[in-house]
């Protein structure tokens, strides 16, 4: 599986209440929600989103509420990965969970210009800067969560896993 | 090498004699809990998944707290989902308006959540019960899902920041500057996918509200769970109040920590988090040329029956300065029911705030208190993110009980100075 697009970059500590602000959760609707995505700490996000899109960002990325529409929004407006530092464990877990790819790659996070166009291959964990031409290696993931990923996310996995037994 | 308190409650749950840290386990869980507005999510992931039934009706708790009494259509079709998806899987612990609470500060009050318990909970302050002994920890929709459907999540087991207290706070300090401060030293990532182990002589002379509003912020240090031994005070809180038996877990004497951190609650002065970080401390003394437009006391940090009696041991007999608006909200219906036998009640009005039933409402910029542009409030919430309260011009300061009533007073922020 792999995504291409231009990078969009953020500082540390890009909370979910930028991400996708708390006076519109007051609907499940993934759609809807996702013409919010970013808005405060970038209004214009949206409406430069392509499919494909990469978010590089810094330390603790998705840091506060345990909201998993943050992961949902950037999922459903067709970003194809983030990319940080590191990300906070909620987060983690939402993207994980509901399949929207990430990597950590401290490297990747400080080198990747905004709007340069990368590539990531989420099997080796290769990010390639098409524009400076150079490439950087994310930690893989264990077995247990690229199960979760492969089964599509965890519900998924888990009537997969029952399907076994 | 021994485990900490976290990994034995973690290795019971997983039927397990041992884990370490960096190990995945799957845990038995006692309690699955989710709000308004994750839940929505999780039964539209549960039934799409296709699953009939929930693991227990009685281990599942699901609290309308974020947007009731509803703020707008949408917000009443979310309860509604809610309400439907509990009334056909007979969720005993489900809690309505009347009946509602801000979701950390009614089950532990209720007793659904006791010692040596397996929390997840679809919000982020679950972490907030490990004030009684027990690994609580929040988390997203899906695993609340996932959690209702089988009773078991995943977790990877953490390592642990030991933090030893020793001393006893000042009069005019709470858990709140407690753990602001040790946010202050570690950061809002300082403690990321780790716990937050509370040890020390220093426990013991710490209230349970003081314990419930320090764990409920470990999660603004990137935690994944903060706790505190069981102690007389624990023990004291639990006894008639639990539905369950506690199971007490301790540290082993050669429990491995990643660090510690010593901390002298005699020398805490009240602290405030200055935007857009929680990890922005700053003595609040030194703050008291920042005039404010708002003062919020409440939410699942500090709606507790101590935090208002902060509040109404300042104001009662005081005014509210011109130009401030004051929003008093008691954590559930029944330390409102208690603000209005002690009489709180009418001195909150008297001097010129006003008490909202129970609500998230401001904390998250949902409804009841919104800030515009360029406004300022200091608040007991627990988080001072960019447009957190309202429009992203707008600043929020996190501070404890008695320095939010004091400043009410002045217009500006001050440490309250017994008279």
């Amino acid at each position: 599986m792999q995504t291409q697009g231009k990078a969009f970059k953020y500082p540390d500590n890009v909370d979910t209440d930028v991400i996708i602000p708390a006076r519109y959760l007051n609907t499940p609707d993934a759609n809807e929600l996702a013409q919010h995505c970013m808005e405060d700490i970038d209004p214009t996000f949206v409406t430069r989103v392509q499919n494909g899109d990469v978010i590089v960002a810094g330390w603790n990325f998705g840091c506060g509420s345990s909201r998993e529409h943050a992961p949902l929004v950037i999922k459903t407006c067709g970003t194809g990965c983030v990319i940080a530092k590191s990300f906070a464990r909620i987060f983690y877990r939402n993207a994980i969970n509901i399949g929207l790819p990430i990597l950590e790659c401290e490297e990747a996070a400080d080198a990747i210009a905004e709007g340069n166009d990368v590539q990531v291959d989420f099997d080796s964990g290769i990010i390639t800067d098409i524009t400076n031409g150079k490439t950087y290696q994310a930690q893989p993931f264990p077995p247990f969560i690229q199960k979760i990923i492969r089964s599509g996310g965890l519900l998924q996995s888990l009537k997969a896993g029952e399907c076994d037994e | 090498m021994g485990m900490t308190m976290t990994q034995k409650i973690l290795a019971a749950h997983a039927g397990l004699e041992k884990v370490e840290s960096g190990q995945l386990i799957n845990a038995k869980l006692d309690i699955v809990l989710g709000n308004d507005i994750t839940t929505p999510v999780a039964v539209k992931e549960f039934e799409k998944a296709g699953f009939q039934d929930v693991f227990a009706r009685d281990r599942i708790a699901i609290v309308l707290d974020h947007f009731v009494p509803n703020k707008d259509i949408k917000a009443a079709e979310q309860s509604k989902t809610c309400r439907e998806f509990a009334c056909s899987h007979c969720i005993s612990h489900f809690y309505d308006v009347g009946k509602m609470g801000i979701e950390h500060a009614l089950l532990p009050e209720q007793g659904v959540v006791t010692a040596g318990d397996c929390i997840i909970g679809a919000d982020s302050h679950t972490c907030t019960y490990g004030a009684l002994g027990a690994f609580s920890t929040g988390v997203g929709s899906t695993d609340m899902a996932a959690g209702m459907a089988i009773g078991m999540a995943w977790f990877k087991v953490p390592s642990a920041i030991q933090i030893h207290l020793t001393g006893k706070l000042p009069s005019n300090c709470s858990g709140k500057d407690v753990i602001l401060t040790i946010i202050g030293m570690i950061g809002v990532d300082g403690a990321l996918y780790k716990s937050m182990e509370f040890t020390g002589d220093g426990v013991a002379a710490l209230s349970m509200d003081d314990r419930l509003c320090i764990c409920n912020m470990a999660i603004e240090a990137g935690a994944k769970n903060g706790i505190f031994p069981v102690d007389d005070v624990t023990k004291a809180y639990m006894d008639g109040r639990c539905e369950r038996m506690p199971v007490i877990y301790e540290a082993d004497a050669d429990a491995k920590y990643e660090k510690t951190i010593a901390l002298d609650l005699s020398e805490i002065v009240p602290t405030v988090a200055c935007p857009h970080l929680p990890e922005n401390v700053r003595p609040a003394k030194e703050l008291n040329d920042i005039k404010i437009d708002q003062v919020v006391i409440g939410s699942c940090t500090n709606g507790r029956m101590e935090d208002m009696e902060a509040a109404f041991k300042i104001l009662n007999g005081k005014k509210v300065a011109d130009g401030v608006r004051c929003i008093i909200i008691p954590g559930t219906m029944q330390i409102l029911r208690e603000c209005v036998e002690r009489g709180y009640y009418t001195a909150f009005i008297d001097a010129g705030a006003v008490v909202s039933t129970p609500t998230c409402g401001p904390c998250l910029g949902g409804y009841m208190g919104i800030l515009a542009a360029g406004e300022r409030c200091i608040a007991t919430t627990n988080r001072n993110f960019v447009g957190r309260m309202g429009h992203v011009k707008s600043e929020v300061y996190l501070a404890s009980p008695h320095t939010a009533a004091a400043s009410a007073i002045k217009g500006y922020i001050t440490d309250y100075q017994e008279e």
